[in-house]
């Protein structure tokens, strides 16, 4: 079995990978090791054909293959270690004597250590079965991203009359891409009485191409015992729950999940992680480090991100801590504190703060509101905000000097 | 050319008889089979449990009885032999008042009285020693050490490799019209390909046995379909069980049952549905009926993982015959059929102990039967990557690259393996999934599937457009964007 050492792995060559990696080495890093599964950098941004990438990042409107060029060219030209078409087969924390990655190469087994970790592996899609759907199981039915890859990666049409389930962004991009294609898209069905996607691609993906949405509605079932010939739709009260009596079906050949994703913390988990239920990634500090010190998370995996932006600054905060738990700069406090969801939101990223320097938080609302304001009021704080969204994550700095008044819980709420 | 046989139905128990037919010189045999793999019909979707053999009454249903125990019994060697993954993990049949203490006593003397080893009461107390994670209302359980869980579609591929290696011939993608019967003599098969012709045509066509039986004139018995639902979880869902969980059964079924997989999967199911005589492939999933699978569930076990943490839900139908007992019968007139059909529960079971007994039935016919002497027991298993040791990793590496690219990153496949399982004649991305486990993780195949569709485009030379997930009709995508 092969070894390498490194001063830092980086797990998962995506957008928060890849600007983790290069940025680690832009801080000084020695040995950087990026580890990809596929075999090519890019993470989901190949398949990602649409602008809309890199606005508040480079103050350019990329499209996702574009934008990865940037990043991988970042990645070569800083000089980190890219090692492609590696499995990750397993994650060993050994605490003060490092961290050891194990990995499936078509070279052979190879076995990684360093003593920091950066983990961006992404997330994955939430399928039919986990939001519900029953009845036959025939071919026809993909998730969203399946769909994009077997378009844009492989230029395959998976089907010509089209239900979309959910209408976040994938969702919506997912219904113009197949539009544009000639297929039929029937309608847009989404649990939720609004639509989880940005305003601007409601208005540019389901209204340019007078896609029905149909909002307060759930595919109950799939029918077809081979290719899918229908989808059975119901509509369903403030609480989610079917109105018998509402069922309607759709005839199409193919359905397009596109209900939301996954943080993929397998290894990380098993490797001892805390995670947070709220967010399915792992609980962070405000190094981005995980409850296993020296290992640190971004991107898709930490939080389900909307902008790509956010998941590259997550990748550059990453790389400083990497960089300062080496040089030994970095400084945990003797206790954490928290901060906290509140009335009004979902999770709170970083999950602990020491109060003692300038923190991004993220976070997210739990239903849309027109004026809302943030509420911090252990800091006695207001934040007025124009339409929250809970699809679109609200970033928030905050400068050390305020959060050392912070005694033990910083809560955000959200009021309108 | 006339086969000596010709089997309808490439399910196990088909495939059972198939193997066992090949063991002679006399026999050359042909299986028919409708879909595009084997083992599509009721096979492929059941618990996958090997019952100990305490259920069935001898007096009442006494193929049942008698070749469940056996069947138990073969499958310890036949696993072996074909390599096909089992788990003897006992059962617990739990009882939560005192009329189910009542059944367990029944249940007990049955099992004795078809020969079942180890039948023991267990207090409740003890229970919960045995299987942490019970229900705490139960009273009493009544532990079967013998009873275990087998992967039922590599039960299926296992039994057809090795029959084929023997010279058996698989004509998939082929319907099985009408037996041809000449001056009160079978003569062979009509199928939607043409005649073939063979001296004796076993009927093992499982939910359409009934069907396949009138062609031949004999109309004695019918068959319902009994559907059943099942959640199964995920590897990582925790809480899980170590043995099967039963409820004492009910006169229709056995029950909802919470068990392991071969794979450390949680497997709950089924609820037992009749339904119409005519929907023989209505193998949809319902949300009342996964609600009640669910509930029933609820009470064998302290805690179920969480719902969303189910990685797929599925249905699957059991022939349920009119009689009640397994068809297994050659006749006069026509000679030259054998029924083997109204394989409901235990029919997996015993598929084995079936074969055996039909052979018996064909003895008993006079025929001769001489052993072949280049027959073989043993059928080799596509290597599973993921339980290969590492040492082991690193040299089939080194011999096969492909063996280093995982392809079901959820189930760690490799490459090779699904090249493998292309070689031995998957055709479909199902066929893949049942002979790798690429696509069965949590994903359920988001991540993979474009990439095994490329993979079985590059080596069958099919256009991706012409591939499909489970045979004729359904294509996974339209072909190429323009």
């Amino acid at each position: 079995m092969k070894e390498r050492f490194a001063d830092v792995i980086v797990i998962g060559g995506g957008p928060s990978g890849m600007a983790a990696a290069s940025y680690c080495r832009k801080e000084g890093v020695g040995a950087v090791l990026l580890v990809e599964r596929e075999g090519a950098l890019g993470g989901i941004l190949p398949q990602c054909i649409h602008p809309g990438f890199g606005l508040l990042e480079l103050n350019e409107d990329l499209t996702g293959p574009e934008f990865a060029d940037r990043l991988e060219g970042q990645v070569h030209d800083l000089g980190v270690k890219v090692l492609l078409d590696r499995f990750t087969k397993k994650l060993g924390y050994e605490g003060d004597r490092g961290i050891s990655v194990e990995c499936i190469s078509p070279s052979g087994l190879e076995v990684l250590k360093a003593p920091c970790l950066i983990y961006s592996t992404g997330c994955r899609e939430r399928h039919a079965f986990e939001i519900g759907i029953v009845g036959d199981r025939p071919s026809g039915v993909f998730t969203a991203g399946t769909a994009q890859s077997l378009m844009d990666i492989y230029g395959l049409l998976p089907g010509k009359e089209i239900v979309v389930v959910g209408s976040g962004d994938v969702g919506l991009i997912m219904s113009r891409r197949f539009a544009i294609e000639g297929a039929h898209v029937k309608a847009v069905v989404e649990i939720l009485p609004y639509s989880g996607g940005l305003t601007r691609n409601i208005a540019q993906c389901l209204e340019d191409f007078e896609i029905p949405l149909l909002l307060s509605h759930a595919v109950l079932e799939i029918r077809g015992r081979r290719r899918v010939e229908s989808a059975v739709i119901i509509e369903v009260d403030g609480k989610q729950a079917p109105i018998s009596g509402t069922e309607r079906e759709i005839k199409c050949d193919t359905v397009v999940v596109a209900a939301g994703l996954v943080p993929e913390v397998g290894l990380l988990e098993k490797a001892g992680a805390k995670i947070d239920p709220a967010t399915g990634g792992p609980v962070v500090n405000e190094f981005l480090e995980t409850s296993l010190p020296g290992v640190f998370a971004c991107g898709n995996v930490l939080v389900v991100n909307d902008l790509v932006d956010h998941a590259v600054e997550q990748g550059r905060l990453c790389a400083g801590s990497v960089k300062s738990t080496l040089d030994g700069s970095l400084r945990r406090p003797t206790s954490w504190k928290r901060s906290v969801p509140g009335e009004g939101t979902r999770f709170v990223i970083p999950h602990l703060i020491s109060g003692e320097r300038d923190t991004t938080f993220y976070t997210r609302v739990r239903t849309p509101m027109e004026d809302c304001r943030l509420l911090l009021k252990e800091l006695s704080k207001e934040v007025r905000i124009t339409g929250a969204k809970p699809s679109e994550m609200i970033r928030l700095s905050l400068k050390g000097e305020l959060l050392s008044k912070v005694r033990a819980d910083l809560t955000f709420e959200v009021q309108s | 050319m006339t086969y000596r046989a010709a089997i309808i139905g490439a399910g196990i128990v088909g495939l059972a008889v198939a193997r066992e037919l090949m063991r002679y010189e006399e026999f050359d045999v042909l299986i028919i089979e409708k879909e595009s793999d084997v083992g599509w019909g009721t096979s492929k979707a059941n618990t996958g449990i090997v019952h100990a053999g305490y259920d069935d009454e001898p007096e009442k249903y006494p193929w049942r009885a008698k070749l469940c125990r056996i069947g138990n019994e073969l499958w310890h060697e036949l696993s072996r032999e074909l390599q096909v993954p089992i788990e003897w993990c006992g059962a617990l049949v739990l009882a939560f008042d005192e009329h189910d203490r009542g059944v367990l006593r029944e249940l007990q003397s049955r099992g004795r009285a078809n020969a079942v080893p180890a039948l023991e009461f267990v207090e409740s107390d003890f229970c919960s020693d045995l299987e942490p994670n019970i229900s705490r209302e139960v009273v009493e359980g009544l532990w079967a050490s013998t009873s275990g869980t087998i992967s039922p579609y590599e039960a299926v591929i296992a039994l057809a490799e090795n029959a084929v290696d023997n010279g058996a011939q698989l004509c998939l993608e082929t319907l099985a019209c009408q037996i041809v019967v000449r001056a009160g003599e079978v003569v062979g098969v009509d199928t939607d390909k043409g005649f073939q012709g063979a001296d004796i045509v076993i009927n093992a066509a499982g939910m359409f046995g009934d069907r396949v039986s009138r062609t031949a004139g004999i109309s004695d018995f019918s068959i319902r379909p009994r559907r059943g639902e099942y959640f199964l979880f995920d590897r990582d869902a925790t809480p899980k069980v170590h043995m099967t969980l039963f409820h004492t059964p009910q006169p229709a079924t056995k029950g909802v049952v919470v068990t392991p997989t071969t794979e450390g999967n949680l497997l709950v199911g089924p609820n037992a549905k009749d339904i119409e005589e005519d929907e023989r492939d209505a193998t949809m999933t319902t949300r009342d009926g996964l609600d009640e699978v669910w509930e029933r569930a609820s009470r064998l076990v302290a805690k179920l993982p969480p719902r969303n943490t189910a990685m797929r839900t599925f249905a699957g139908l059991r022939p349920e015959p009119n009689c009640g007992d397994f068809i297994i019968e050659a006749y006069d007139s026509p000679g030259g059929l054998v029924n083997c059909v109204g394989m409901r529960s235990p029919g997996l079971t015993s598929a084995p102990a079936i074969a055996k007994e039909v052979i018996k039935l064909l003895k008993g016919r006079d025929l001769k039967l001489t052993r072949r002497r280049k027959w073989k027991s043993s059928r080799e298993a596509i290597r599973k990557f993921r339980l290969v040791p590492s040492q082991e990793k690193d040299r089939l590496i080194s011999i096969e690259a492909g063996y280093g690219k995982v392809a079901c990153a959820c189930e760690m496949v490799t490459e090779a393996e699904i090249k493998e399982a292309i070689g031995r004649g998957a055709r479909t991305l199902d066929s893949v999934k049942f002979r790798t486990r690429a696509g069965m993780g949590r994903c359920q195949g988001s991540f993979c599937l474009a990439k095994i569709l490329a993979l079985l485009s590059q080596e069958t030379r099919e256009p991706i457009g012409a591939l499909t997930q489970k045979g004729k009709g359904s294509n996974v995508v339209q072909g190429p964007i323009r």
